[in-house]
């Protein structure tokens, strides 16, 4: 077995037994924790994949982001934050019939596809994926422009969030 | 497998390592004569008030969202500050026009209280 075999075992163990703990645990900030431990598996995943700017999204968007937004979620919308409920509801076994059935169609279908028992290709030497990107993004012949209406769509969001916040405050 | 990763990955696993050694050690090491007030939770030397799971005020979500605007600008920028000393004059006039307009947000989020600790 070579080492990226054992890190990829490894990774995939990590990944679903927390992802397993997400769903089982009853405690909400903590499925939000052990949320991040899968998150953080899937951003290995990538590394190992050559992937590296992936990874780095991952982390910073899924892991920074997401999941503060899951653990205010949480803290905002309980009462307490030791709210715990029944784990199971009656549709339980629904649920995992159809992730089941989603995961053994989703294998049927890729390792129909010719890639799926070759390694992740490497790249040429001397071929810098990010600064590739960084290229892209502000060459004046490709994405600058979109690179700055993705300037403009943030500075909405954030015009739109601190209006709603205020209004809120206002009805206090 | 690229060698930078397999250092980030060691950095990852020294870096568990070292703060789980420190804390095995010490359980190992340290002599241990348990009481009442010893074994209570330490809170600045107060007793403790209420339960230590409590809600959070409301208001602090304005910052999880102002966050949350600038970590996806952390990615568009991220590429772009990697590369900075291969890309010419115009490509860095990019960069600090797409930071400006963000500033422009976070002056008006400012300038409407929301930075305000409550």
């Amino acid at each position: 077995m070579t080492a990226a075999q054992i890190i990829f075992l490894i990774t995939a163990a990590v990944i679903l037994g927390s992802a397993f703990m997400v769903v089982t645990t009853k405690n909400l900030v903590h499925a939000a924790l052990w949320l991040i431990v899968t998150l953080f598996g899937a951003a290995v995943l990538f590394a190992t994949l050559n992937a590296g700017f992936i990874a780095v999204v991952q982390v910073v968007i899924y892991i920074g982001a997401i999941a503060i937004l899951f653990i205010f979620a949480v803290m905002l919308t309980r009462r307490s934050m030791t709210d715990t409920g029944p784990g199971l509801n009656r549709g339980w076994w629904l649920s995992a019939a159809i992730a089941l059935l989603t995961f053994g169609g989703l294998v049927w279908l890729v390792s129909g596809w010719g890639g799926f028992t070759k390694a992740a290709p490497a790249y040429p030497s001397g071929f810098d994926a990010v600064a590739a990107l960084a290229h892209a993004l502000v060459s004046p012949e490709a994405f600058v422009l979109p690179f700055e209406v993705a300037s403009v769509l943030l500075l909405a969001a954030l015009v739109g969030a601190v209006y709603i916040a205020f209004q809120r405050k206002g009805e206090e | 497998m690229q060698s930078d990763w397999t250092f980030i990955g060691l950095f990852l696993i020294v870096g568990a390592l070292i703060p789980a050694a420190a804390i095995v050690v010490s359980a190992l090491l340290s002599p241990r004569k348990p009481n009442p007030i010893k074994d209570s939770t330490y809170e600045c030397g107060i007793e403790t008030v209420g339960e230590n799971w409590v809600q959070f005020k409301a208001q602090y979500y304005i910052f999880a969202l102002v966050f949350l605007v600038f970590d996806v600008e952390t990615v568009f920028l991220f590429p772009w500050a990697l590369s900075l000393n291969q890309l010419g004059l115009f490509a860095v006039v990019e960069g600090i026009i797409f930071i400006g307009i963000l500033v422009a947000g976070l002056v008006y989020a400012w300038r409407k209280g929301m930075l305000e600790w409550v």
